[in-house]
C-alpha cells in the first residue's frame, strides 16, 4: 500500500517537474518570440532613423556654400557697348527683336572674366595666382550676374562696386575640406595657387560660407554647377500639381459618388470596380509607358511639359482618391441618406447637400495625400522626356521643364559627384519637406474639419 | 486677351440665361404651383444656353489648324512646292505676319497681302465660330425660356446632366486601362515584327544591337536575364520586408500597449510615403558602399551596385506595406479564437503561431501576392542602386538587370520610337503588366475570400 502511494506520489513528482520543466521552456520562449517582434519593431524604426539622418546630415551643408566678398572695378576699357537699344516708332516688333539681339551678343562677347580675375587679384590672398586659376575659384555663373548687374544698370560702368561671388563647385569642395589635402597636384581639380589662395582668403575671412538662397532662386545648370538652383525644377512640379489637382480631384470625386452613390449594380459597375482596384496596383512605369505611346506618340503633345507629366500623373492617382473618396462615403451613416430622402430630396440633392459636406475632410485629405504621392512620382515622367537638361523656369505648363524628383535623378548622376552628391540630398529635403508640409496639412484639416462637424 | 474674352462672353451668357430662368419661373409661380424650384429653371437654361457654344468653340479648336494650313496653301504662290522647306518657311512666315509678330527684313508684296488676308482669314473664321455659337446659345435660351411652365420638370433635367457628367467622370479609369491595354498590345506587336516572340521570351541572352543605319533588329533580346533579375531582387526584397513586416505587426497588435503602438505605427507608415528616387540615391550612396565593405571584411566580393543592394532597400520600402496589411487581417481574425486557445492553456506565442496565424494565412499570403506585385513594379531603387547588367547569372552580389530598368534606358535613350530598341519597352512593359495584373487579381481574390469566412 505504501509502495503503491510512493511510487504514485514519486510520479506526481515526476509530473510536476516535467511540467515546470516545459513551463519553463515555453516561457522561454514566449519571451523569445516578443522579443523578436520587438527588434522587427525597433529594426524597422531604426531603418526610419538611418534614412532621415543620412538624408539630413549630408544634405543640409549643401545649404551652406563658400563665397568671396569682392571689390568688383567695372573697367570700361573691358566693357565696350553701345547705347542699349528702344523700339522706335513704326518699327516692327521682329526688327527691334533683331536690333535688341545684337545689343545683347554684344553685352554677352564682354569679357567678363577678366572684372572677375581682376577682383580675385585684389582680395588680398597675398598669393600670386594666374587668370585661369583666379577663374578656376568662382562659378562660372558669376559671369552672368556681373553682365546682369550691368544689363540692368548701365551707370555701373566705371565704377567699383562690393559683390559677393560665388566659389565654383570645385573651390566649395576644397574650401569643406571634401578632399584630401594629401592628394598629389595631378588628382587634384584645382591648382596648387588656387588653393592656397582659397586657403589665405579664409584665413582673412574674405572667403566665408553663407546660406545658398540660389538653391530656390536659379534654375539648373551645367556650366556653373556651384549655382544650380531648384527653380526651374520646382515650377514644373508645381504646374504638374495643379493640373492633378484640377484634373484627378474633381474626376476622382465624381466617378467615387457615381460608383458608391448612384451606379446600379449590375456587371458594367462591377467592371468598373474590379478595373479601379487593379489599376491603383498597376506600376507606376506602365503609365508612362502609356503617356509616351498616347500623349507623345499620337496627341503630338510637346516632350518635357508639365502638362504631360500632370496627365500621366492624373491618370496614376485617380484610382487612389476614388478609393479613399468611396470609404470617406461609405462612412457616411445611413440615417442621414434617410433623413434627406424622407423628407422629400431628391438623390441628387441629397448627395450634394447631404453627404458631400460631410465626407468633405475625408476627401479633402485623400485628394491632398492623392497629390504628395504624385509630387515624388519619377518612373513616368522619365518615359515622356522630362529628363532632359532645362534651364529654364517654364512659364507656362506647356513649356519644356523639369520636376523635383526628376531633378534628383538628374544631379545624382552628374560627374561632379564630390559636389552633387550634397546636393542631390539637399533637393531629397527640399522635396521630402514639401511632401511633409502636404501631409501635415491634410492631417491639420483633418482635425480641424472633424472637430467643426 | 481673346480668350479672355470669349471666356467672359460665355459666362456673361450663362449669367444672363440663368438670370432669365430665375425670373421667369418666379414669375410662372403665381400662375401655379412650380415642380421645381427657380434655381433648377435657371440652370436648366444656362444648359441650354452654353453648351451649344462650347461645343461650337471646341469644333473650332480642333479644326482651325487644318483650315488655316488650307488657306495658306491657296496664298502661297505655285513655284513653290508644297512639302519643301521653302514651303515651311513660308508658311511660317506668313504666320508671323498675320499674327502681328512681323518678319525680320523687308516682307515681299506677296507676302504682305498673303499675309494680312490670312490674318483676316483668322479672325473671320473665329468671329464665325462665336457668333454662331453665340446665336446657337441665344436660340437655345429663347426656346427654353418660352417652354418653362410650372408644371416642367426642370430639377430632373438638370440633374440627369450631372448624372450624365459623373457617368463620364467614371469611364475615364475604365478608358485609362483600355488605354494602357491598347497602347501596350499594338506597340508590342509592331516590336514582334522586328524579334520573334520565342526568341523574345524564351532568349537568355540581353543584348540589343545599335544599327545607325536601318530600323532593322541587331543583336538579341531575350528577356530571362531581365526575369532572373527581376525574381532575384524581389525576392531579396521579400526576405527583409516579409519578418520584418510580419513580426512587427504580430508585435503591435498583441503585445504594444495602445498608447506605444500609436506612436510607432505612424513612424513606420512615413517609410511608405518617401518617394522611391529617395530610396535609390541612398541605396546607391549609403547602403551600396556599407555592403561593399561589409563583404571586404568577411571576404565576400560584394559589388555596390547589385541585386542585393537594390533588393535590400526596397525590401526595406516594402515593411510598411506588409506590416499595415498584416495588420488589418490579424485584427480581423475572431477574438473568440484566440481566446479559446489562451483559455487551453496556450501561451500567447503559442496562440499567435498555432492559431491566429494560420488562420490570418490567406489573408497575409494575399498581402505577400501584393507585396511581390509592388517590388516587380518598383523602378527608381533599381535604375539607380542595381548596376544595369543584363546577364544571365545568380550571383546576388553582382549588378543586375530588370524589366523596369530595361524600360527605362529603352525609352531615354537616343534610339527612335519606331525602332526595335525602343519598341521592346512596351513589350516589356505589357509582361509587366500582364504580371502584376495576375498578382493582383489573385491577391484580391484571397482576401475577399479570406474576409468573407470571417463575416
Amino acid at each position: 500500500m505504501t509502495e503503491i502511494l510512493e511510487t504514485e506520489a514519486a510520479a506526481n513528482d515526476r509530473r510536476r517537474a516535467q511540467v515546470r520543466k516545459s513551463l519553463a521552456r515555453r516561457n522561454g520562449a514566449e519571451t523569445r518570440f516578443k522579443l523578436l517582434g520587438l527588434a522587427s519593431v525597433l529594426a524597422a524604426m531604426a531603418f526610419v532613423a538611418v534614412l532621415f539622418g543620412n538624408i539630413l546630415m549630408k544634405g543640409v551643408p549643401a545649404f551652406w556654400q563658400y563665397n568671396l566678398d569682392a571689390e568688383v572695378y567695372f573697367d570700361p576699357a573691358v566693357i565696350n557697348l553701345p547705347e542699349r537699344p528702344v523700339q522706335q516708332a513704326g518699327q516692327s516688333e521682329a526688327d527691334f527683336r533683331v536690333e535688341m539681339l545684337g545689343w545683347q551678343r554684344r553685352l554677352a562677347l564682354v569679357n567678363w572674366n577678366r572684372l572677375i580675375v581682376a577682383a580675385v587679384d585684389n582680395a588680398g590672398s597675398g598669393v600670386e595666382v594666374d587668370d585661369r586659376a583666379a577663374v578656376s575659384i568662382i562659378d562660372s555663373g558669376a559671369r552672368f550676374v556681373l553682365r546682369d548687374m550691368v544689363a540692368a544698370d548701365p551707370a555701373l560702368i566705371g565704377q567699383t562696386v562690393p559683390v559677393r561671388l560665388l566659389l565654383s563647385a570645385d573651390g566649395d569642395n576644397w574650401a569643406k575640406g571634401k578632399l584630401s589635402r594629401d592628394l598629389p597636384d595631378n588628382r587634384q581639380q584645382l591648382t596648387r595657387p588656387a588653393r592656397d589662395a582659397i586657403d589665405a582668403l579664409i584665413e582673412t575671412g574674405a572667403v566665408h560660407p553663407a546660406f545658398a538662397w540660389h538653391i530656390f532662386t536659379n534654375v539648373d545648370s551645367r556650366a556653373s554647377p556651384a549655382s544650380a538652383g531648384l527653380a526651374g525644377a520646382f515650377m514644373g512640379s508645381f504646374y504638374m500639381m495643379l493640373v492633378v489637382i484640377l484634373l484627378a480631384v474633381p474626376i476622382g470625386v465624381a466617378s467615387a459618388l457615381y460608383l458608391e452613390e448612384f451606379a446600379p449594380k449590375n456587371r458594367v459597375t462591377d467592371l468598373i470596380e474590379v478595373n479601379i482596384n487593379n489599376l491603383a496596383a498597376v506600376p507606376s512605369i506602365v503609365f508612362g509607358l502609356l503617356g509616351a505611346a498616347v500623349f507623345i506618340n499620337i496627341f503630338h503633345l510637346p516632350l518635357s511639359a508639365p502638362l504631360v507629366g500632370g496627365l500621366v500623373l492624373t491618370l496614376m492617382t485617380l484610382p487612389t482618391i476614388i478609393i479613399a473618396t468611396r470609404s470617406a462615403l461609405r462612412a457616411v451613416p445611413p440615417s442621414l441618406r434617410q433623413a434627406a430622402l424622407g423628407i422629400g430630396a431628391s438623390k441628387m440633392q441629397m448627395v450634394f447637400h447631404h453627404v458631400l459636406p460631410v465626407t468633405f475632410p475625408g476627401i479633402l485629405t485623400a485628394s491632398i495625400i492623392g497629390v504628395a504621392q504624385a509630387l515624388g512620382e519619377t518612373a513616368p515622367l522619365l518615359l515622356i522626356g522630362m529628363n532632359a537638361f532645362v534651364a529654364n523656369i517654364p512659364a507656362t505648363p506647356l513649356d519644356q521643364s523639369a520636376a523635383l524628383p526628376v531633378q534628383v535623378y538628374l544631379w545624382q548622376g552628374n560627374e561632379n559627384r564630390n559636389f552633387f552628391e550634397e546636393r542631390t540630398f539637399a533637393a531629397i529635403i527640399v522635396l521630402l519637406g514639401l511632401m511633409i508640409l502636404l501631409n501635415a496639412l491634410a492631417i491639420w484639416l483633418r482635425t480641424r474639419l472633424e472637430r467643426k462637424a | 486677351m481673346t480668350s479672355l474674352l470669349i471666356a467672359a462672353l460665355v459666362l456673361a451668357l450663362m449669367a444672363v440665361a440663368y438670370q432669365q430662368g430665375v425670373s421667369r419661373s418666379k414669375a410662372l409661380a403665381g400662375a401655379g404651383r412650380l415642380h421645381s424650384r427657380p434655381q433648377y429653371h435657371g440652370a436648366l437654361l444656362a444648359l441650354w444656353a452654353t453648351l451649344p457654344l462650347l461645343s461650337i468653340l471646341f469644333l473650332w479648336l480642333v479644326t482651325s489648324g487644318t483650315l488655316q494650313d488650307w488657306y495658306i496653301a491657296g496664298q502661297i504662290p505655285a513655284e513653290i512646292a508644297p512639302g519643301s522647306s521653302d514651303y515651311a518657311g513660308a508658311a511660317a512666315r506668313l504666320r508671323n505676319i498675320a499674327s502681328g509678330f512681323g518678319v525680320a527684313g523687308e516682307a515681299q508684296a506677296w507676302e504682305t497681302t498673303a499675309g494680312a488676308n490670312l490674318a483676316r482669314f483668322n479672325t473671320t473664321l473665329l468671329m464665325a465660330a462665336v457668333g454662331l455659337g453665340a446665336i446657337l446659345g441665344v436660340a437655345g435660351l429663347v426656346l427654353m425660356r418660352g417652354r418653362l411652365s410650372p408644371r416642367m420638370r426642370a430639377r430632373n433635367h438638370v440633374e440627369a446632366a450631372i448624372k450624365a457628367l459623373l457617368i463620364f467622370c467614371s469611364v475615364v479609369a475604365i478608358l485609362t486601362t483600355l488605354g494602357i491595354v491598347v497602347s501596350l498590345v499594338t506597340e508590342t506587336i509592331r516590336f514582334f515584327t522586328f524579334v520573334s516572340p520565342v526568341d523574345f521570351f524564351f532568349g537568355t541572352v540581353w543584348n540589343p544591337g545599335y544599327s545607325t543605319t536601318s530600323n532593322e533588329a541587331s543583336g538579341s533580346y531575350g528577356m530571362l536575364p531581365l526575369l532572373l533579375g527581376t525574381v532575384m531582387i524581389s525576392v531579396i526584397a521579400m526576405a527583409v520586408a516579409l519578418p520584418v513586416g510580419l513580426m512587427s505587426a504580430i508585435w503591435l497588435t498583441q503585445y504594444a500597449n495602445p498608447r506605444l503602438r500609436n506612436v510607432i505605427k505612424p513612424v513606420i507608415e512615413v517609410l511608405a510615403g518617401i518617394p522611391t528616387i529617395v530610396y535609390g540615391f541612398f541605396a546607391l550612396v549609403t547602403v551600396g558602399p556599407a555592403l561593399s565593405g561589409l563583404g571586404d571584411l568577411v571576404g565576400l566580393r560584394v559589388n555596390a551596385t547589385s541585386a542585393l543592394t537594390a533588393g535590400i532597400v526596397m525590401g526595406i520600402m516594402i515593411i510598411p506595406f506588409i506590416s499595415s496589411l498584416s495588420d488589418d487581417i490579424i485584427r480581423q481574425v475572431p477574438r473568440a479564437m484566440r481566446d479559446g486557445s489562451l483559455g487551453l492553456g496556450a501561451t500567447k506565442s503559442e496562440t499567435i503561431r498555432n492559431v491566429i496565424v494560420p488562420a490570418a494565412l490567406p489573408g497575409i499570403v494575399g498581402a505577400i501576392l501584393l507585396a511581390v506585385s509592388r517590388a516587380i513594379g518598383e523602378t527608381m531603387i533599381v535604375v539607380l542602386a542595381a548596376g544595369n547588367a543584363p546577364i544571365l547569372r545568380f550571383n546576388p552580389a553582382e549588378p543586375t538587370s530588370t524589366f523596369t530598368v530595361t524600360i527605362v534606358t529603352a525609352l531615354t535613350g537616343d534610339a527612335d520610337f519606331a525602332s526595335p530598341q525602343s519598341l521592346v519597352a512596351f513589350a516589356l512593359g505589357l509582361t509587366l503588366f500582364v504580371i502584376t495584373l495576375m498578382l493582383n487579381i489573385g491577391a484580391l481574390a484571397i482576401v475577399r475570400k479570406y474576409r468573407e469566412q470571417y463575416e
